[in-house]
């Protein structure tokens, strides 16, 4: 939980989710915004792989000790990978929210839908609004 | 909605990058930048203060004190010597509960009691109607005085170290001075740790913060003090506490004195007497999950009770929560089912207290 930080290579969603493409792949996650005000996140059952998700929708939840948070998914697809390391160490999603923090892998329905997230700078714009 | 009031700790709180959230009309600290399970340990293995400013404080003197406060309060005051206290709850006619205090006796006909901000206008209230029958004068000093907590195995040795008195014992309460301020020393506290609660004029309270946290002390906030309280079983007023609930079927008959003839005296011996009533449990979830409040309780699929407060423990880093069942299932080992969102969590009774620190 260093300073504040929304790396250009991500695509983001209002709700503070973050998007990184990869091919026809994307993966999820929460963005600093989000953890910092989650708190420490102690408890994190990942999705089923094989799950779809839509854009917009929450698709899993993340519990701090205080409470449990819904996640939206920034994209709609189809579950491909899950990160299982957060069962033991959720903690990662604070420490390293776009790196080990990493929460789902999907294949992508439709790659036009990434058009209506934000890149880095609107999003922070979005946050000092 | 209204203006949130703020402590006197309140620039203290933003200069220590405490995240405040509102909190029964007041603005107060909920963690500070290390977090709530750092915090907790804090509290469990060292020293923590809290700013808990927002407590209401009521006082009670006169030659008919005692009538007064047997009249309000479950427990039997008599009991309580100069320079005691005593928790209790106080009851409306049906054994509802309105609030749970403790008070502390300051002289042989001066009381003080310690409410909480939501429930303090009724409660204040409440003394000062029985107050009008009898020689007896109750006063609001909720404005007057500040209130730290501070908790854990080295808050005596901290708080003893900027005190040129000894400190009061467990329950015990004197006034003294505290890095160079008089105050109330009480020796209570809200976090199954031994410490002590300082009562202070407002401006003597940066002051006594800079001092406790010079010598040690760790700012902790709203959120520890829940996990702290949560694991050693406390009620808190709005989950455990409230008026469809009597004192008997939250545990607390220890503090329930009938024969004083308190309001609600009757409803709560008739709850005493009906065991098949609901009964307060506390419960950890041994396969994984965390409870939270409104969670249903089940017994082989059957809705039997509700969640009233359930967290993450740091200390056992277990789901734990507690919750009204019917008695017949209130027996430590009884296997209960949490409906935690749709999932079905497998949970264990406890014994009171999931956490003690005489292990």
């Amino acid at each position: 939980m260093n300073a504040a930080a929304y790396p250009e290579d991500l695509k983001y969603h209002p709700e503070h989710d973050w998007a990184r493409v990869e091919g026809d792949e994307a993966v999820f996650g929460i963005t600093w915004y989000a953890q910092d005000a989650l708190g420490e996140v102690v408890f994190y059952e990942p999705p089923a792989v094989g799950t779809t998700v839509d854009k917009d929708k929450p698709y899993t939840e993340l519990e701090s000790v205080k409470a449990v948070s819904e996640i939206f998914a920034p994209l709609s697809g189809e579950i491909v990978a899950v990160n299982e390391a957060l069962g033991d160490a959720p903690e990662a999603i604070n420490s390293d929210p776009y790196g080990e923090g990493w929460l789902v892998r999907i294949k992508v329905n439709d790659p036009s839908e990434l058009d209506a997230l934000m890149d880095s700078a609107a999003y922070q714009a979005m946050l000092d609004g | 909605m209204s203006e949130l009031r703020r402590t006197p700790l309140h620039e203290a709180h933003l200069e220590a990058g405490a995240k405040l959230m509102p909190f029964a009309g007041w603005e107060m600290p909920v963690q500070y930048p290390d977090g709530i399970t750092a915090e907790h340990e804090a509290v469990r293995s060292g020293c923590g203060v809290f700013d808990v400013s927002h407590m209401g404080q009521i006082e009670i003197r006169g030659r008919q004190t005692l009538e007064v406060l047997q009249k309000a309060l479950t427990n039997d005051a008599s009991k309580v010597e100069v320079g005691g206290s005593q928790y209790s709850c106080l009851c409306e006619e049906g054994g509802g509960v309105l609030d749970d205090l403790f008070s502390y006796r300051l002289a042989d006909d001066r009381w003080l009691s310690v409410t909480n901000a939501s429930n303090h206008p009724r409660d204040f209230e409440r003394f000062e109607v029985e107050a009008k029958r009898w020689d007896v004068e109750v006063e609001d000093v909720a404005d007057n005085i500040a209130m730290l907590a501070v908790q854990g195995p080295e808050a005596r040795r901290i708080v003893g170290g900027l005190c040129d008195e000894d400190l009061p014992g467990r329950f015990e309460v004197a006034s003294a001075s505290v890095a160079g301020s008089p105050m109330l020393v009480c020796g209570t506290g809200y976090t199954g740790e031994d410490g002590v609660e300082l009562l202070m004029p407002p401006e003597s309270a940066l002051k006594t913060w800079k001092a406790l946290v010079s010598a040690g002390a760790v700012p902790a906030g709203l959120g520890a003090r829940d996990t702290l309280r949560l694991e050693a079983c406390y009620c808190l007023y709005g989950n455990e506490l409230s008026l469809d609930r009597t004192p008997i079927e939250a545990g607390l008959g220890w503090a329930v004195k009938e024969e004083t003839g308190f309001i609600g005296s009757e409803a709560c011996l008739e709850a005493r007497e009906d065991t098949s009533g609901d009964r307060l449990v506390a419960f950890e979830l041994p396969d994984g999950g965390i409870p939270r409040n409104g969670n249903p309780i089940l017994k082989t699929g059957e809705r039997i009770g509700e969640v009233t407060s359930g967290t993450l423990s740091p200390t056992r880093d277990l789901g734990i929560g507690m919750g009204y069942v019917p008695g017949e299932l209130s027996d430590p080992g009884t296997e209960i089912e949490i409906d935690v969102r749709g999932k079905m969590r497998k949970a264990v009774v406890d014994k009171m207290p999931l956490y003690s620190r005489d292990g």
